[in-house]
């Protein structure tokens, strides 16, 4: 699925390719991975839109965007359900890339000057930063546990499989889950504006040379190095 | 024998509370009501019921419910479980004495106690949707309800029930339609041996005092007045013979409180959750006002076109 090259393939996924130019260009995204992507964002946002309603009174006022208080607590659970299966579509094209390094502890160590968007001191890294691995495993392991607490919530279908008692603990993990996961997205979603020239990648898929050398040095010299030796992917 | 409530009158009569008397209103504050209304309450006198469920019939009969003709599992109880269609249910229990070596058939009318502290109400995610009077009566307001079962999960009694056709929450009402006219809920009306009584809660404290004095000269030396007070009291109590020992009659809490989760996903748990999410926020904001946007430099752009120089695309 990577470059085969004889080094040790890094993280170059399928679809990530450059063309030379001026600028430079890079492919990130496939059209496969830029749906799927959006599907779950919609549905995040949506996800969190009615838990909040439900969360506190003063956010009772969403129900009104899912045509009322009993739309919204009977569809939630479902998009859910799209949410669920939509990230595991993503997991399955990004867990490989979003795999620990060694560069990553170096680049947590010097979190200062990630913050201070001083890059020329941190290590050349792969497609992926420490940070975009932190929202990437955090959101798998909260979606699991948000599904896992919703299901015992969802009295409409499985009220009889559980206690009160176990439904109270769920209801509060649930909760506690939410509102983690969608302190992540903030994260997430602040970072994709932050780092200009980002969002072109989840909307048209490129991202330009320079903003592959300045934060993705290692990941865009794999790239170009698959082109040396000839061994260009069709794909 | 405790005074009846006389029939109502014929003429038309104004209801005596409204919904300008709450004192509780779910997800939604109100302003105090003019007056806190004489508290009401209803008296279950365990020892006196002889299960014939006139109450239960009654129940039906005056909410208009539709229980489903259930099958015989060889118990007495019918239906099996309260409902969204029963909202009272007779709960028969066999128990053997160890003093006396006789066996006593316990038979505890469930519903809902009306607590004066409603875990249900705390647990209510909906505005309005579950009210309560300002003489005590807890009672859930159905328009308002969106069915997503907190209240199950904030009662201490295990009462609501979700309606499988409507997706609305269903529990007694303590007839709040009668009490407001004056008159007593339907069970009480219809039992035929006093076993449920209705008034102030003043007046049934004082007669469960008569009755608990009654049953202990007949050597119920335990008899006592169930009126919780880990849920502030109730506006439904019960007279039992055994009151050391609630759990025998169908698993009657013996000190029911609201649950410590609930308290903590209906309490802290909101304002800490608004206020990490509000940070997160505000950082991401700050942060943008500090340091800046994070641009590509032409620098860079220059460094990416000599890296692929000479490469072909
Ligand atoms: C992944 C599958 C999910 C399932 C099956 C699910 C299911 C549920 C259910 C059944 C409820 C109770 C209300 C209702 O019946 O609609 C609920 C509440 C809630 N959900 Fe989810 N949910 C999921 C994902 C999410 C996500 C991703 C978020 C946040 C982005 C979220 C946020 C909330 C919140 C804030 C509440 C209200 C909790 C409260 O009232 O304190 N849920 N969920
Ligand atoms: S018994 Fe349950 S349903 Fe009734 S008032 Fe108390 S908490 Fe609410």
């Amino acid at each position: 699925m990577t470059s085969d090259d004889g080094d040790r393939p890094y993280d170059v996924q399928p679809g990530d390719d450059v063309h030379p130019g001026k600028p430079v260009t890079v492919d990130r995204y496939t059209v496969g991975a830029r749906i799927n992507h959006w599907i779950t964002a919609v549905s995040l946002v949506l996800l969190a839109l009615s838990g909040l309603s439900m969360f506190h009174p003063s956010l009772f006022f969403l129900t009104v965007l899912f045509g009322g208080g009993q739309w919204t607590r009977a569809i939630h659970p479902w998009i859910g359900v799209v949410l669920f299966f939509s990230f595991a579509g993503l997991f399955i094209r990004f867990w490989k890339a979003n795999l620990w390094r060694s560069e990553d502890n170096t680049w947590l160590r010097r979190i200062r000057d990630v913050l201070a968007g001083d890059e020329e001191k941190l290590p050349e890294l792969g497609k992926y930063n420490a940070g975009q691995k932190f929202v990437f495993w955090g959101m798998s392991a909260l979606i699991i546990i948000l599904i896992g607490s919703g299901i015992v919530v969802w009295d409409e279908y499985f009220y009889p499989f559980t206690s009160i008692e176990q439904k109270r603990i769920a209801i509060l993990v649930h909760a506690a889950a939410a509102v983690v996961i969608i302190c992540v997205w903030i994260v997430h979603v602040y970072a994709a504006i932050w780092v200009r020239g980002t969002i072109g990648a989840m909307t048209k898929g490129r991202v330009t040379g320079g903003w592959a050398w300045r934060h993705h040095r290692k990941w865009l010299r794999e790239l170009v190095g698959k082109r040396v030796v000839g061994k260009t992917s069709a794909s | 024998m405790f005074p009846p409530i006389p029939n109502p009158p014929v003429a038309p009569t104004s209801p005596g509370f409204s919904d300008k008397d709450l004192i509780r209103r779910s997800a939604s504050s109100v302003p105090a009501p003019a007056t806190r209304q004489t508290e009401v309450a209803k008296l279950i006198d365990v020892s006196k019921c002889i299960g014939c469920k006139a109450c239960q019939a009654a129940c039906i009969e005056w909410n208009d419910t539709h229980q489903a003709i259930g099958v015989n599992v060889g118990v007495y109880d019918n239906p099996a479980d309260l409902t969204p269609e029963m909202f009272t249910l007779m709960r028969f229990s066999e128990w053997e004495n160890p003093q006396t070596n006789n066996l006593e058939w316990l038979i505890r009318k469930d519903g809902c106690m009306h607590c004066e502290d409603p875990g249900c109400l705390k647990a209510c995610p909906a505005p309005g949707a579950i009210v309560q009077y300002a003489n005590g009566i807890v009672d859930f307001v159905h328009d308002n309800c969106i069915g997503c079962g907190y209240c199950v999960k904030g009662c201490p009694f295990d009462i609501p029930r979700i309606s499988k056709v409507d997706h609305k929450a269903y529990k007694c009402t303590l007839c709040s339609d009668r009490v407001a006219v004056g008159q007593g809920p339907a069970c009480q009306k219809a039992c035929p041996t006093q076993a449920i009584v209705f008034g102030t809660k003043d007046e049934m404290k004082e007669w469960a005092d008569f009755r608990i004095k009654d049953l202990k000269s007949r050597g119920f030396e335990n008899a006592g007045l169930y009126d919780p007070p880990g849920v502030g009291g109730t506006h439904v109590m019960y007279v039992l013979h055994h009151a050391d020992k609630p759990e025998i009659y169908a698993n009657l809490p013996r000190n029911p409180t609201i649950s410590p989760l609930v308290e903590l996903w209906k309490g802290v748990g909101k304002y800490v959750g608004l206020g990490v999410m509000g940070l997160a926020a505000a950082a991401a904001v700050v942060h943008h006002l500090v340091a800046g946007a994070n641009r590509v430099s032409p620098e860079d752009e220059a460094n990416a076109e000599k890296l692929t120089e000479g490469r072909h695309s």
